[in-house]
Parts: C-alpha cells; structure tokens; sequence
C-alpha cells in the first residue's frame, strides 16, 4: 500500500519536469547525414549523370519501387532514358544505395514528402536528378573505371596503365 | 410560476453542466495524463487545446451509426440509453449548494446506490447484445466486479448515515459544519473511494474494457454515438463520484470565502483529478486478484468500519 502512495507520488512529480515533445512543424529536429529519407540521383563533380543504368537498385530494391530504361549516348556513357521511384511504395530500406556501383542512388535527411494525390508520390529522373555530387564530392565513375568513352579511351583513366599489347615480344 | 421557471433553469442547468462538465473531462484528462508522463497532449486545436473536445465532437457525430449484423438490434442500441440515464438521474439528487438541488429527497444516498445498481443492466446489455465473445467477456466481468463492490461501497457509506441521523445528502452536508465527515470516517472515505472507481470501470479497475485482453471489452462493437454514450457514462461517472465524495466526507460546499458552488467544484475538481493520476500510475490487476481484494479485503474493512462506528456512536449517545 506504501509503494502504491510512492509510486503516485512519483508520477505526480512529473507535472514539474520539462515535456520532452518536440512540437514538430515550428521545431525541428536534428537528422543525422547518414538519414534514410529522400532517395535522389547525383552527378558526377562534372556535372555529369553519376547512373550508368546497371539495374542494380531496381534488382535490390525488396519492394521493386525502382524501375528503369537503359540507353546509351553519343560518347559510349550509359545513362538511364527514364528512372521512376514509387515513393507510396518505398520503404527507406537504402539497399539501393548499398548495392549502386557509381555512387549515383543516394538518400538524403528529407522525409518531408507528403501528398494529397498518391499519384503525385511518383517521381521521375528530373525529381530525382540533383546538380551536386551528393554525399562523395570527388568520385567520378567514368575516371576510374576502364571503360572507354568519348574522350577518354582506354589506360587513360586515374591509376590505370596503358593496356599492354599481347602481341608484344618485351617482357 | 416563479418557483416553476427556477426548478426548470436548475433542472436544465444542472443537465448542461453535468454533461458538459463530462465533456470537458477528455479534454483534462488527455492534458493531465500528457503532463504527468512528459508530453503536452492536445494543444494545437484552440487555446491550449480546449477546442479539441469540439472537434473530437464533430468527428464522432458525423461517424455511421452502425449496428452489426449479429447483433440483436433492439437491445444494442437501447443499451447506451440504460447506461447513460441513471447516471443523469442520480445527479438530480444532489444537493449542490443550499437550495442548489432538482429534487430534494430523504432518501438521497439510497437513491444513489439504487441507480449505480442499475447502470450494471446496461453494461450487461451492451455486451450480450453485442454477440461478441470480447463483449461479452467484458460484460461478466462488469456484471461480478461492479455488483461485489457495491456490497461494501453501500456499506461504506452508511458509517456517514449514522454520524448524520439521515438519507438526505442535504442534511449530511449540514451535520459535517463542525468537522467534515473525512475526519471521522476516513477509512469510509477510502473504501468509498476505491468502490466508486470500481464502479466507474476506471483503471485500476477497468478490467471490463481492458483494451489489452478484450479490445473495448463490453462497448468493442460500438461505434459512433453510441460509443460516445459509454464514453461521456464513464466521465459521467467519475465527475458523480468525485460530486459524491465531496458531498459525503468533504463538507459539500461548505467553506470559508468563496460562494457554495466554487467549494463544491474545488472539491470535486480535486478528485477528478486525483481519478486521472491513479489512472497515470497503476497497471491493471489481474481479474482474481481484483475479486479477491473485493471480498477479502475491503468487504471485511467496511464491515469492521460499520462495526466500530455503531459501537462508538452507542457509547457516545
């Protein structure tokens, strides 16, 4: 019988604590940088679209809210024709981001999203496309990786030697 | 003609602020649970939230009013009626301040347990028309727990009767001016006390809606406004008890100062309160355990009361 006077007490008590609420639409909270919100496409520090269409995010994605066209330009990049994000389907899961090769799929501190058509919850790559490099400021897929595009052929890209030539009697 | 219009503005205003004052209670109850467990509750509809009530109102009344097809139709919608209205009825006995009362009568506290006696039928009503075996869980329960604590809620209060010499809460009032009967019969007072939660079905006691176990328990297939007559009963309740207790061991509106009517609405507001921060506290006894305490202990404890009242009332006398 004491402990229930004691444990009322207690409770009463808290009429005199600061409530912990944070009165969400005036104040904010903070997001860390590593927040699962917002899924965007980034570009390279060209300027360039970071995607090169490998259908990766589309075959992570465990609710298939990714859909996509490859297609290839004038220079040999691939790039996607259309990109589509369901965002009524997306659960914020990231295995996009984990399984992206280029660093292009990103997600971003933003979960502010709402809509009062579900229609309007389907994005296409020019919502999605941001102008900055996102999360990694230097890395550009097309410099690094082996492959030929126009205006860089092959052993041109960072670390990459010139290919040797098989037929070559120098060792 | 006059005694006519002042009988009809005290019955009318005894009705609007009764079931206003219910009203009023969801809204304090939701602000007072927030501040007690670190939150604000409601605040953004009105000042400081009090528009809510309203809102939640328009909401409530523009829901279907829907009967479930197993149900037995008859019954089921006239069960929130049978609960509802000894619960106004028991109100018009009161005696609020002198001359403050609808009808003044002898047998006041009688009339009080023969009327919380009788909200039992609709609980009843309302889980067995429901055909539903959460409902009707949760009537059974309601039906054991508020029949063995108003055994000893009666008993109780009849300590009070005989300090008194009366039934009427009037001169009940008036026989505590030298000393509020909470003095006296302070372990009455907390028998009472822990009946009329009891009686209300409030936590700790609310084991026939426990939402935990029975979904809604006895109302779990109502929806609407016929839901939210259970709901305003259940605040209904609290405010008569608190009313009640006030009446019966505080002094009613007797007070220094302020007007008749302010004391008896500190008083009452008090306990209103003191509902809602047990309800913030405790966890819900396990239903054995709520029967046992019942009988075992607070049946002997208002016996024992009763006794030693009588006795030293006949020594005294």
């Amino acid at each position: 019988m004491i402990s229930l006077l004691k444990s009322m007490w207690q409770v009463f008590l808290h009429a005199f604590r600061k409530p912990v609420t944070i009165q969400y639409p005036e104040q904010v909270d903070y997001l860390p940088p590593r927040w699962r919100g917002r899924i965007i496409l980034s570009r390279d520090p060209d300027g360039e679209e970071r995607c090169v269409a490998c259908y990766l995010c589309a075959a992570a994605c465990p609710v298939d809210c990714i859909s996509l066209q490859a297609t290839e330009d004038s220079h040999g990049r691939r790039l996607p024709s259309f990109f589509r994000i369901n965002f009524s389907r997306c659960i914020f899961c990231g295995y996009c981001e984990e399984a992206c090769p280029t660093d292009a799929i990103q997600l971003t501190p933003d979960f502010e999203m709402c809509e009062y058509d579900r229609q309007n919850l389907v994005y296409e790559k020019e919502d999605l496309l941001i102008s900055g490099p996102g999360k990694y400021h230097d890395y550009n897929f097309y410099r690094v990786a082996g492959v030929a595009i126009g205006g860089k052929g092959k052993g041109e890209a960072r670390r990459e030697k010139p290919p040797t030539d098989p037929l070559g009697l120098t060792p | 003609m006059s005694n006519a219009i002042i009988s009809l503005i005290t019955v009318f205003g005894v009705l609007v602020v009764a079931l206003s004052v219910s009203a009023g209670l969801i809204w304090l109850e939701r602000r007072l649970l927030a501040l007690w467990q670190d939150r604000y509750g409601p605040n953004r509809v009105g000042p400081f939230g009090l528009l809510q009530v309203l809102a939640d109102m328009i909401k409530i009344l523009s829901k279907e009013d829907w009967v479930p097809p197993f149900a037995d139709a008859a019954v089921f919608v006239i069960a929130p009626a049978v609960i509802i209205v000894p619960v106004l009825l028991t109100f018009a006995v009161i005696t609020y301040a002198p001359g403050v009362a609808v009808a003044d009568l002898n047998v006041g506290l009688l009339f009080f347990l023969a009327m919380s006696s009788l909200t039992v039928y609709g609980v009843v009503l309302a889980g067995w028309a429901s055909d539903s075996k959460y409902s009707l869980l949760g009537s059974m329960r309601a039906a054991a727990q508020m029949l063995s604590y108003e055994v000893f809620m009666s008993l109780s209060l009849m300590g009070v009767v005989m300090l008194a010499g009366s039934f009427d809460l009037k001169n009940i009032v008036e026989a505590q001016k030298g000393l509020w009967y909470a003095v006296p019969q302070f372990s009455g007072m907390l028998i009472f006390l822990t009946a009329g939660i009891a009686e209300t079905r409030r936590l700790p006691f609310d084991l026939p809606e426990a939402e935990g176990e029975l979904v809604a328990g006895f109302h779990a297939e109502y929806s609407g406004m016929k839901f939210a007559l259970f709901f305003v009963e259940e605040y209904l309740g609290i405010t008569l008890i608190s009313v009640l207790i006030s009446v019966l061991f505080l002094g009613g509106w007797e007070g220094p100062l302020l007007p008749p009517l302010a004391w008896l609405a500190v008083k009452t507001l008090f306990f209103i309160c003191f509902f809602i921060l047990l309800r913030a506290t405790f966890p819900r006894p396990r239903y054995d355990q709520l029967m046992s305490f019942g009988w075992k202990v607070m049946l002997p404890l208002a016996l024992a009361n009763l006794v030693v009242t009588g006795g030293i009332l006949l020594a005294v006398r």
